[in-house]
Protein backbone atom coordinates (compact mmCIF):
# COMPACT_ATOMS: atom_id res chain seq x y z
CA UNK A 1 0.00 0.00 0.00
CA UNK A 2 1.39 3.54 -0.79
CA UNK A 3 1.36 6.01 2.17
CA UNK A 4 1.51 10.05 1.56
CA UNK A 5 3.72 12.37 3.01
CA UNK A 6 1.34 12.81 6.34
CA UNK A 7 1.53 8.56 7.02
CA UNK A 8 3.94 9.47 10.35
CA UNK A 9 1.62 12.54 11.01
CA UNK A 10 -1.87 10.97 11.04
CA UNK A 11 0.06 8.07 13.73
CA UNK A 12 0.70 10.05 16.12
CA UNK A 13 -2.44 11.92 15.98
CA UNK A 14 -4.02 8.40 16.58
CA UNK A 15 -5.72 8.07 13.33
CA UNK A 16 -7.20 4.68 12.24
CA UNK A 17 -5.71 3.47 8.80
CA UNK A 18 -7.18 1.58 6.33
CA UNK A 19 -7.18 0.82 2.89
CA UNK A 20 -8.58 2.97 0.02
CA UNK A 21 -7.88 3.13 -3.64
CA UNK A 22 -4.75 1.51 -2.76
CA UNK A 23 -3.52 3.86 -0.37
CA UNK A 24 -3.04 3.84 3.98
CA UNK A 25 -5.61 6.24 4.86
CA UNK A 26 -6.84 7.88 8.41
CA UNK A 27 -10.66 6.94 8.14
CA UNK A 28 -10.90 8.61 11.22
CA UNK A 29 -8.74 9.97 14.70
CA UNK A 30 -11.78 10.51 17.03
CA UNK A 31 -15.26 9.63 15.41
CA UNK A 32 -16.67 9.97 12.11
CA UNK A 33 -19.64 11.78 13.65
CA UNK A 34 -17.41 14.32 15.92
CA UNK A 35 -15.07 15.11 12.66
CA UNK A 36 -17.96 15.33 10.56
CA UNK A 37 -20.11 18.03 12.64
CA UNK A 38 -15.76 19.86 13.09
CA UNK A 39 -16.34 20.88 9.79
CA UNK A 40 -19.85 21.33 9.81
CA UNK A 41 -19.51 23.85 12.46
CA UNK A 42 -15.94 24.79 12.48
CA UNK A 43 -13.23 23.58 10.63
CA UNK A 44 -11.23 20.52 9.57
CA UNK A 45 -8.43 19.35 8.05
CA UNK A 46 -8.00 16.43 5.58
CA UNK A 47 -5.20 14.93 3.96
CA UNK A 48 -5.68 14.65 0.51
CA UNK A 49 -1.93 13.99 -0.80
CA UNK A 50 -3.40 10.58 -2.37
CA UNK A 51 -5.16 12.55 -4.87
CA UNK A 52 -3.26 12.66 -8.06
CA UNK A 53 -1.28 16.14 -9.64
CA UNK A 54 -0.66 16.20 -13.56
CA UNK A 55 0.49 19.02 -15.64
CA UNK A 56 -0.13 20.01 -18.91
CA UNK A 57 1.47 22.58 -20.56
CA UNK A 58 2.58 24.40 -23.64
CA UNK A 59 0.78 25.77 -26.83
CA UNK A 60 -1.35 23.10 -27.30
CA UNK A 61 -2.35 21.87 -24.21
CA UNK A 62 -5.85 24.10 -24.00
CA UNK A 63 -6.66 22.19 -27.62
CA UNK A 64 -5.84 19.03 -26.10
CA UNK A 65 -7.55 19.27 -22.56
CA UNK A 66 -11.02 20.64 -24.58
CA UNK A 67 -10.97 17.48 -26.55
CA UNK A 68 -9.84 15.40 -23.66
CA UNK A 69 -12.63 17.30 -20.95
CA UNK A 70 -15.83 17.83 -21.25
CA UNK A 71 -16.42 21.02 -19.75
CA UNK A 72 -14.75 24.14 -21.87
CA UNK A 73 -11.44 24.99 -20.51
CA UNK A 74 -11.21 28.22 -22.56
CA UNK A 75 -13.77 29.67 -19.84
CA UNK A 76 -10.85 29.62 -17.19
CA UNK A 77 -8.86 32.74 -16.93
CA UNK A 78 -5.05 32.64 -15.10
CA UNK A 79 -5.85 31.52 -11.40
CA UNK A 80 -9.67 29.94 -12.17
CA UNK A 81 -10.71 26.14 -12.07
CA UNK A 82 -13.22 23.83 -12.96
CA UNK A 83 -15.31 20.93 -12.04
CA UNK A 84 -14.76 18.66 -15.02
CA UNK A 85 -15.20 15.06 -16.52
CA UNK A 86 -13.02 12.93 -18.80
CA UNK A 87 -15.45 10.36 -20.52
CA UNK A 88 -14.63 7.49 -23.56
CA UNK A 89 -16.42 7.54 -26.60
CA UNK A 90 -19.20 5.94 -25.01
CA UNK A 91 -19.60 8.77 -22.90
CA UNK A 92 -18.93 6.73 -19.89
CA UNK A 93 -16.52 8.31 -16.91
CA UNK A 94 -13.03 7.75 -16.91
CA UNK A 95 -12.76 10.02 -13.44
CA UNK A 96 -14.00 13.39 -12.80
CA UNK A 97 -11.78 15.70 -11.83
CA UNK A 98 -10.76 19.58 -11.00
CA UNK A 99 -9.11 21.26 -13.60
CA UNK A 100 -7.08 24.81 -12.78
CA UNK A 101 -5.27 27.06 -15.51
CA UNK A 102 -2.19 27.96 -13.20
CA UNK A 103 -0.52 30.45 -15.59
CA UNK A 104 -1.89 30.85 -19.44
CA UNK A 105 -0.77 27.90 -20.81
CA UNK A 106 -0.19 25.88 -17.82
CA UNK A 107 -2.75 24.20 -16.00
CA UNK A 108 -3.01 21.60 -13.19
CA UNK A 109 -5.35 18.33 -13.37
CA UNK A 110 -6.23 16.98 -9.76
CA UNK A 111 -7.48 13.09 -10.51
CA UNK A 112 -8.71 10.94 -7.62
CA UNK A 113 -6.15 8.29 -6.55
CA UNK A 114 -7.69 4.82 -7.32
CA UNK A 115 -7.61 6.42 -11.08
CA UNK A 116 -4.34 8.11 -11.23
CA UNK A 117 -2.83 4.52 -12.99
CA UNK A 118 -6.04 4.92 -15.90
CA UNK A 119 -5.92 8.55 -16.57
CA UNK A 120 -2.37 9.04 -17.20
CA UNK A 121 -3.05 5.84 -19.86
CA UNK A 122 -5.52 7.19 -21.10
CA UNK A 123 -4.07 10.38 -21.57
CA UNK A 124 -1.11 9.64 -22.72
CA UNK A 125 -2.85 7.58 -25.49
CA UNK A 126 -4.97 10.42 -26.50
CA UNK A 127 -1.97 12.57 -26.18
CA UNK A 128 -0.22 9.99 -29.18
CA UNK A 129 -2.81 10.95 -31.32
CA UNK A 130 -3.40 14.36 -30.72
CA UNK A 131 -2.28 16.42 -34.03
CA UNK A 132 -0.06 19.47 -32.51
CA UNK A 133 1.28 16.51 -29.71
CA UNK A 134 4.54 18.46 -29.67
CA UNK A 135 3.01 21.58 -28.42
CA UNK A 136 1.62 19.60 -25.07
CA UNK A 137 4.30 18.64 -22.40
CA UNK A 138 2.80 15.68 -19.98
CA UNK A 139 3.84 15.37 -16.65
CA UNK A 140 2.77 12.95 -13.59
CA UNK A 141 4.12 14.83 -10.84
CA UNK A 142 1.69 12.62 -8.66
CA UNK A 143 4.61 11.08 -6.13
CA UNK A 144 6.29 14.34 -5.91
CA UNK A 145 3.01 15.85 -4.55
CA UNK A 146 1.02 16.24 -1.65
CA UNK A 147 -2.19 18.15 -1.07
CA UNK A 148 -5.04 19.08 2.19
CA UNK A 149 -7.98 20.39 2.57
CA UNK A 150 -8.90 22.85 4.92
CA UNK A 151 -12.84 23.25 5.53
CA UNK A 152 -15.36 24.89 7.32
CA UNK A 153 -17.07 28.02 8.24
CA UNK A 154 -14.31 29.23 10.68
CA UNK A 155 -11.57 28.24 8.15
CA UNK A 156 -11.98 32.32 7.31
CA UNK A 157 -10.71 33.23 10.49
CA UNK A 158 -7.29 31.55 10.39
CA UNK A 159 -5.90 30.90 6.53
CA UNK A 160 -4.17 34.71 6.49
CA UNK A 161 -2.50 33.96 9.74
CA UNK A 162 -1.37 30.39 8.13
CA UNK A 163 -0.33 32.27 4.53
CA UNK A 164 0.42 36.00 4.71
CA UNK A 165 -0.10 36.89 0.85
CA UNK A 166 -0.02 38.52 -1.70
CA UNK A 167 -0.26 36.02 -4.21
CA UNK A 168 2.26 35.49 -6.99
CA UNK A 169 0.96 33.86 -9.61
CA UNK A 170 -2.64 32.61 -10.61
CA UNK A 171 -5.32 35.18 -9.49
CA UNK A 172 -3.85 38.41 -8.47
CA UNK A 173 -5.19 38.95 -4.23
CA UNK A 174 -3.77 40.79 -1.34
CA UNK A 175 -4.34 37.78 1.05
CA UNK A 176 -5.08 34.21 0.86
CA UNK A 177 -8.92 34.97 2.03
CA UNK A 178 -9.69 37.03 -0.92
CA UNK A 179 -9.50 34.34 -3.44
CA UNK A 180 -13.26 33.57 -4.61
CA UNK A 181 -15.09 30.06 -5.13
CA UNK A 182 -12.90 28.23 -7.76
CA UNK A 183 -10.02 30.71 -7.36
CA UNK A 184 -6.16 29.73 -7.03
CA UNK A 185 -3.82 31.76 -6.01
CA UNK A 186 0.31 31.02 -5.44
CA UNK A 187 1.61 31.74 -2.29
CA UNK A 188 4.58 31.13 -0.25
CA UNK A 189 4.94 28.60 2.59
CA UNK A 190 8.62 28.66 4.19
CA UNK A 191 10.00 30.03 1.37
CA UNK A 192 8.30 27.31 -0.84
CA UNK A 193 5.81 27.76 -4.08
CA UNK A 194 2.14 26.46 -3.07
CA UNK A 195 -1.04 27.15 -4.89
CA UNK A 196 -3.93 27.79 -2.42
CA UNK A 197 -7.64 27.48 -3.75
CA UNK A 198 -11.04 28.06 -2.75
CA UNK A 199 -12.58 24.87 -3.13
CA UNK A 200 -13.54 21.47 -1.40
CA UNK A 201 -15.73 18.10 -1.19
CA UNK A 202 -17.61 18.90 1.66
CA UNK A 203 -20.25 21.49 0.74
CA UNK A 204 -18.69 24.04 3.19
CA UNK A 205 -16.39 26.91 2.88
CA UNK A 206 -12.69 26.09 2.35
CA UNK A 207 -9.43 25.50 0.73
CA UNK A 208 -7.29 23.28 -1.13
CA UNK A 209 -3.42 23.23 -1.23
CA UNK A 210 -1.45 21.64 -3.48
CA UNK A 211 2.29 21.60 -2.75
CA UNK A 212 5.91 19.79 -3.09
CA UNK A 213 5.44 16.52 -1.10
CA UNK A 214 8.23 17.17 1.36
CA UNK A 215 6.48 20.78 2.37
CA UNK A 216 3.17 19.22 3.42
CA UNK A 217 3.83 18.01 6.64
CA UNK A 218 5.24 21.54 8.10
CA UNK A 219 1.95 22.74 6.32
CA UNK A 220 0.06 20.05 8.15
CA UNK A 221 0.99 21.49 11.52
CA UNK A 222 1.38 25.37 10.92
CA UNK A 223 -2.46 24.71 9.88
CA UNK A 224 -3.40 22.49 12.23
CA UNK A 225 -1.82 25.20 15.09
CA UNK A 226 -3.33 28.19 13.21
CA UNK A 227 -6.94 26.50 13.41
CA UNK A 228 -7.07 24.91 16.84
CA UNK A 229 -7.96 28.04 18.76
CA UNK A 230 -11.03 28.03 16.04
CA UNK A 231 -12.14 24.35 16.60
CA UNK A 232 -10.20 22.65 13.74
CA UNK A 233 -9.40 18.90 14.06
CA UNK A 234 -7.84 16.62 11.73
CA UNK A 235 -10.71 14.52 10.00
CA UNK A 236 -10.35 11.50 8.05
CA UNK A 237 -11.90 9.91 5.05
CA UNK A 238 -14.54 8.93 6.51
CA UNK A 239 -16.18 12.28 6.98
CA UNK A 240 -15.01 13.26 3.51
CA UNK A 241 -17.53 10.75 2.76
CA UNK A 242 -20.61 11.95 5.31
CA UNK A 243 -19.62 15.10 4.29
CA UNK A 244 -20.46 15.20 0.08
CA UNK A 245 -22.97 12.51 0.48
CA UNK A 246 -25.02 14.83 2.46
CA UNK A 247 -24.46 17.19 0.09
CA UNK A 248 -24.55 15.03 -2.90
CA UNK A 249 -20.97 15.37 -4.53
CA UNK A 250 -20.55 12.30 -6.88
CA UNK A 251 -17.19 9.72 -5.98
CA UNK A 252 -15.57 7.82 -8.78
CA UNK A 253 -16.61 4.38 -8.56
CA UNK A 254 -19.73 4.84 -6.59
CA UNK A 255 -21.83 7.46 -8.83
CA UNK A 256 -19.35 7.07 -11.07
CA UNK A 257 -17.59 4.50 -13.99
CA UNK A 258 -17.31 3.61 -17.23
CA UNK A 259 -20.16 2.83 -17.38
CA UNK A 260 -22.00 5.64 -16.29
CA UNK A 261 -22.55 9.05 -18.22
CA UNK A 262 -22.05 12.32 -16.35
CA UNK A 263 -25.74 13.14 -18.06
CA UNK A 264 -27.05 9.70 -15.95
CA UNK A 265 -25.30 11.08 -12.69
CA UNK A 266 -26.51 14.59 -13.21
CA UNK A 267 -23.16 16.45 -13.75
CA UNK A 268 -24.47 17.21 -17.08
CA UNK A 269 -23.69 20.94 -16.01
CA UNK A 270 -20.06 20.56 -16.80
CA UNK A 271 -20.71 19.27 -20.43
CA UNK A 272 -19.99 21.73 -22.16
CA UNK A 273 -21.43 20.57 -25.94
CA UNK A 274 -21.13 24.04 -27.69
CA UNK A 275 -17.45 23.77 -27.19
CA UNK A 276 -17.04 21.81 -30.09
CA UNK A 277 -15.73 18.15 -30.60
CA UNK A 278 -14.59 16.01 -27.68
CA UNK A 279 -14.77 12.75 -26.24
CA UNK A 280 -17.82 10.79 -25.71
CA UNK A 281 -19.63 14.05 -27.45
CA UNK A 282 -21.89 12.15 -29.65
CA UNK A 283 -23.56 9.86 -26.70
CA UNK A 284 -23.98 12.77 -24.38
CA UNK A 285 -25.46 15.15 -26.92
CA UNK A 286 -28.45 12.69 -27.65
CA UNK A 287 -28.77 12.36 -23.83
CA UNK A 288 -28.95 15.61 -23.31
CA UNK A 289 -31.69 15.86 -25.92
CA UNK A 290 -33.59 13.04 -25.40
CA UNK A 291 -32.72 11.72 -21.85
CA UNK A 292 -31.48 8.33 -19.97
CA UNK A 293 -32.58 5.27 -18.97
CA UNK A 294 -31.12 5.70 -15.52
CA UNK A 295 -30.87 8.72 -13.26
CA UNK A 296 -29.08 9.58 -9.95
CA UNK A 297 -31.26 10.61 -6.91
CA UNK A 298 -31.07 11.34 -3.69
CA UNK A 299 -32.77 9.25 -0.79
CA UNK A 300 -33.84 9.82 2.54
CA UNK A 301 -35.06 7.12 4.98
CA UNK A 302 -38.83 7.55 6.09
CA UNK A 303 -38.03 6.53 9.43
CA UNK A 304 -35.36 5.62 11.79
CA UNK A 305 -33.75 2.55 9.92
CA UNK A 306 -30.64 1.07 9.60
CA UNK A 307 -28.90 3.61 7.13
CA UNK A 308 -28.99 2.81 3.18
CA UNK A 309 -25.60 1.13 1.61
CA UNK A 310 -24.04 0.90 -1.50
CA UNK A 311 -25.48 -2.35 -3.73
CA UNK A 312 -28.84 -2.32 -2.01
CA UNK A 313 -31.86 -2.73 -3.84
CA UNK A 314 -34.28 0.33 -4.47
CA UNK A 315 -37.90 -0.61 -4.71
CA UNK A 316 -40.83 1.16 -6.16
CA UNK A 317 -43.97 1.14 -4.42
CA UNK A 318 -46.62 1.35 -7.27
CA UNK A 319 -48.26 1.13 -9.65
CA UNK A 320 -46.43 -2.09 -9.87
CA UNK A 321 -44.25 -2.92 -6.89
CA UNK A 322 -40.56 -3.81 -8.80
CA UNK A 323 -36.94 -3.68 -8.15
CA UNK A 324 -36.30 0.00 -9.68
CA UNK A 325 -32.60 0.04 -9.06
CA UNK A 326 -29.57 0.19 -6.98
CA UNK A 327 -28.25 2.31 -4.15
CA UNK A 328 -24.59 3.38 -4.95
CA UNK A 329 -23.86 5.07 -1.92
CA UNK A 330 -25.30 5.18 1.62
CA UNK A 331 -24.85 6.34 5.45
CA UNK A 332 -26.33 7.47 8.03
CA UNK A 333 -26.47 11.57 7.96
CA UNK A 334 -24.20 13.02 10.76
CA UNK A 335 -25.64 16.08 10.12
CA UNK A 336 -29.56 14.89 9.92
CA UNK A 337 -29.41 11.63 12.12
CA UNK A 338 -31.13 9.46 9.58
CA UNK A 339 -29.82 7.09 6.51
CA UNK A 340 -29.26 8.93 3.64
CA UNK A 341 -27.68 7.78 0.25
CA UNK A 342 -27.95 7.80 -3.21
CA UNK A 343 -28.46 5.64 -5.97
CA UNK A 344 -29.50 4.98 -10.25
CA UNK A 345 -33.02 4.58 -11.11
CA UNK A 346 -35.36 4.92 -14.11
CA UNK A 347 -36.23 8.30 -14.57
CA UNK A 348 -40.31 7.94 -13.99
CA UNK A 349 -39.40 7.38 -10.01
CA UNK A 350 -36.82 10.16 -10.11
CA UNK A 351 -38.48 12.92 -9.33
CA UNK A 352 -38.44 14.80 -5.72
CA UNK A 353 -40.83 13.62 -3.32
CA UNK A 354 -41.09 9.76 -4.94
CA UNK A 355 -41.48 7.39 -2.49
CA UNK A 356 -38.84 4.16 -2.84
CA UNK A 357 -38.55 1.22 -0.30
CA UNK A 358 -34.79 0.22 -0.03
CA UNK A 359 -34.43 -3.45 1.10
CA UNK A 360 -32.28 -3.86 3.64
CA UNK A 361 -31.12 -7.66 4.71
CA UNK A 362 -34.20 -8.82 3.07
CA UNK A 363 -36.50 -6.21 4.42
CA UNK A 364 -37.82 -3.47 2.51
CA UNK A 365 -37.98 -0.10 4.66
CA UNK A 366 -39.48 2.89 3.24
CA UNK A 367 -37.41 5.95 1.74
CA UNK A 368 -38.16 8.90 -0.24
CA UNK A 369 -36.39 10.44 -3.31
CA UNK A 370 -35.59 14.16 -2.18
CA UNK A 371 -33.78 16.92 -4.41
CA UNK A 372 -30.02 17.81 -4.01
CA UNK A 373 -28.13 18.36 -2.15
CA UNK A 374 -29.93 16.34 0.85
CA UNK A 375 -28.43 18.31 3.03
CA UNK A 376 -28.44 22.27 3.22
CA UNK A 377 -26.59 24.93 5.09
CA UNK A 378 -29.16 26.45 7.77
CA UNK A 379 -29.04 30.53 6.52
CA UNK B 1 -6.29 0.52 26.83
CA UNK B 2 -9.43 -1.71 26.11
CA UNK B 3 -11.61 -2.50 29.34
CA UNK B 4 -12.26 -6.08 30.03
CA UNK B 5 -14.28 -7.34 32.92
CA UNK B 6 -12.34 -10.35 34.16
CA UNK B 7 -16.12 -11.89 35.22
CA UNK B 8 -17.26 -12.86 31.49
CA UNK B 9 -16.49 -15.15 28.72
CA UNK B 10 -15.33 -13.80 25.12
CA UNK B 11 -15.78 -15.17 21.60
CA UNK B 12 -13.03 -14.24 19.28
CA UNK B 13 -15.75 -12.34 17.31
CA UNK B 14 -15.86 -10.05 20.00
CA UNK B 15 -18.93 -10.91 21.32
CA UNK B 16 -19.05 -11.06 25.68
CA UNK B 17 -21.16 -13.53 27.45
CA UNK B 18 -22.55 -13.29 30.89
CA UNK B 19 -23.99 -16.21 32.64
CA UNK B 20 -26.41 -16.86 35.34
CA UNK B 21 -28.02 -19.92 36.08
CA UNK B 22 -28.65 -21.09 32.57
CA UNK B 23 -29.16 -17.97 30.71
CA UNK B 24 -26.48 -16.01 28.89
CA UNK B 25 -26.29 -12.17 28.53
CA UNK B 26 -24.78 -11.32 25.33
CA UNK B 27 -23.56 -7.80 24.04
CA UNK B 28 -20.34 -6.92 21.90
CA UNK B 29 -16.75 -6.24 23.60
CA UNK B 30 -15.15 -2.35 24.72
CA UNK B 31 -12.60 -3.36 21.77
CA UNK B 32 -15.47 -3.95 19.44
CA UNK B 33 -17.11 -1.02 19.95
CA UNK B 34 -14.21 0.93 19.65
CA UNK B 35 -13.55 -0.31 16.62
CA UNK B 36 -16.81 0.06 15.07
CA UNK B 37 -17.13 3.69 16.56
CA UNK B 38 -20.21 5.67 16.31
CA UNK B 39 -23.42 3.08 16.69
CA UNK B 40 -25.97 4.12 14.95
CA UNK B 41 -28.49 1.43 14.30
CA UNK B 42 -28.81 -2.18 16.01
CA UNK B 43 -30.96 -5.19 14.77
CA UNK B 44 -31.78 -7.69 17.24
CA UNK B 45 -33.46 -11.13 16.87
CA UNK B 46 -37.00 -11.99 17.88
CA UNK B 47 -37.61 -13.57 21.30
CA UNK B 48 -37.90 -17.37 20.76
CA UNK B 49 -36.07 -17.45 18.03
CA UNK B 50 -33.02 -20.27 18.10
CA UNK B 51 -29.16 -19.92 17.49
CA UNK B 52 -26.48 -22.31 17.27
CA UNK B 53 -23.39 -20.87 18.67
CA UNK B 54 -21.37 -19.25 15.53
CA UNK B 55 -24.94 -18.38 13.55
CA UNK B 56 -25.62 -14.54 12.68
CA UNK B 57 -28.19 -13.27 14.91
CA UNK B 58 -27.95 -9.70 15.41
CA UNK B 59 -26.42 -6.74 12.99
CA UNK B 60 -24.72 -3.22 14.46
CA UNK B 61 -24.31 -0.71 12.37
CA UNK B 62 -22.09 1.84 12.45
CA UNK B 63 -21.99 5.58 10.35
CA UNK B 64 -19.27 3.48 7.84
CA UNK B 65 -20.14 -0.16 7.95
CA UNK B 66 -23.00 -2.82 8.64
CA UNK B 67 -21.53 -5.49 10.89
CA UNK B 68 -23.00 -8.85 11.63
CA UNK B 69 -23.08 -9.91 15.54
CA UNK B 70 -22.54 -14.02 15.73
CA UNK B 71 -24.21 -15.59 18.87
CA UNK B 72 -21.16 -17.36 21.16
CA UNK B 73 -23.61 -19.80 22.64
CA UNK B 74 -26.58 -21.64 21.33
CA UNK B 75 -29.94 -21.75 22.37
CA UNK B 76 -33.31 -19.81 22.29
CA UNK B 77 -33.57 -15.92 22.64
CA UNK B 78 -35.72 -15.02 25.92
CA UNK B 79 -35.28 -11.12 26.04
CA UNK B 80 -34.30 -8.54 23.92
CA UNK B 81 -32.69 -5.05 24.68
CA UNK B 82 -35.47 -2.31 23.80
CA UNK B 83 -33.29 0.31 25.04
CA UNK B 84 -30.28 -0.08 22.53
CA UNK B 85 -32.30 -0.49 19.77
CA UNK B 86 -34.58 2.95 21.18
CA UNK B 87 -30.62 4.10 21.96
CA UNK B 88 -27.79 2.68 19.50
CA UNK B 89 -25.04 5.06 21.24
CA UNK B 90 -25.30 2.78 24.17
CA UNK B 91 -23.43 0.18 22.75
CA UNK B 92 -20.65 2.55 22.61
CA UNK B 93 -20.88 4.24 26.24
CA UNK B 94 -21.81 1.26 27.96
CA UNK B 95 -21.01 -1.76 26.42
CA UNK B 96 -21.13 -4.32 29.35
CA UNK B 97 -24.26 -2.67 30.86
CA UNK B 98 -26.83 -1.17 29.26
CA UNK B 99 -25.64 -1.71 25.64
CA UNK B 100 -26.02 -5.58 25.96
CA UNK B 101 -28.41 -6.98 23.27
CA UNK B 102 -30.13 -10.20 24.14
CA UNK B 103 -30.43 -12.76 26.87
CA UNK B 104 -30.59 -16.62 25.63
CA UNK B 105 -31.36 -19.89 27.45
CA UNK B 106 -28.23 -22.11 27.04
CA UNK B 107 -29.53 -25.27 25.11
CA UNK B 108 -25.52 -26.02 25.41
CA UNK B 109 -23.78 -25.02 28.57
CA UNK B 110 -20.32 -26.78 27.87
CA UNK B 111 -20.04 -24.89 24.96
CA UNK B 112 -18.79 -22.26 27.48
CA UNK B 113 -15.99 -23.74 27.97
CA UNK B 114 -14.86 -23.18 24.41
CA UNK B 115 -15.05 -19.63 25.29
CA UNK B 116 -12.12 -16.89 25.96
CA UNK B 117 -11.25 -15.81 29.61
CA UNK B 118 -10.37 -12.31 29.85
CA UNK B 119 -6.31 -13.28 29.57
CA UNK B 120 -7.33 -15.31 26.91
CA UNK B 121 -9.54 -12.40 25.12
CA UNK B 122 -6.45 -9.60 26.03
CA UNK B 123 -4.05 -11.63 23.59
CA UNK B 124 -6.36 -12.18 21.20
CA UNK B 125 -7.04 -8.59 20.85
CA UNK B 126 -3.20 -7.65 21.01
CA UNK B 127 -3.72 -5.91 24.07
CA UNK B 128 -1.67 -8.63 27.23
Amino acid sequence: MKRTPLYAAHQRLGGKLIEFGGWEMPVQYTSITDEHLAVRKAAGLFDISHMGEVLISGPGAEAFLNQTLTNDIRKLAAGQGQYTLMCNARGGVIDDLYAYRLTDQEYLLIINASRIETDVAWMEKQLAAFPRRGEVKFQNTSDLTGAVAVQGPRVVEFMDAFCPGPSTAGIAVARVTDLKKNQAGRFSFAGQPIWVSRTGYTGEDGFEIVAPGHSIEAIWNQLLAAGQPYGLKPAGLGARDTLRTEVCYPLYGHELDENTTPIEAGVGFFVALDKGEFIGRGVLAEQKAKGTGKKLVALKMADRSAPPRPHYAIWSTGPAVAKIGEVVSGTQSPSLGIGIGMGYVPPAFAKANTPVEIEIRGKRAPAVVVAKPIYRKPD
Amino acid sequence: MANVPTDLKYATSHEWVRVSGNVATVGITDHAQHELTDVVFVELPAPGRTFKAGDSCAVVESVKTANDIYSPVSGDITEVNQAVVANPALVNSEPYGGGWFYKIKLSNPAELNALLGPEQYLAHIGAA
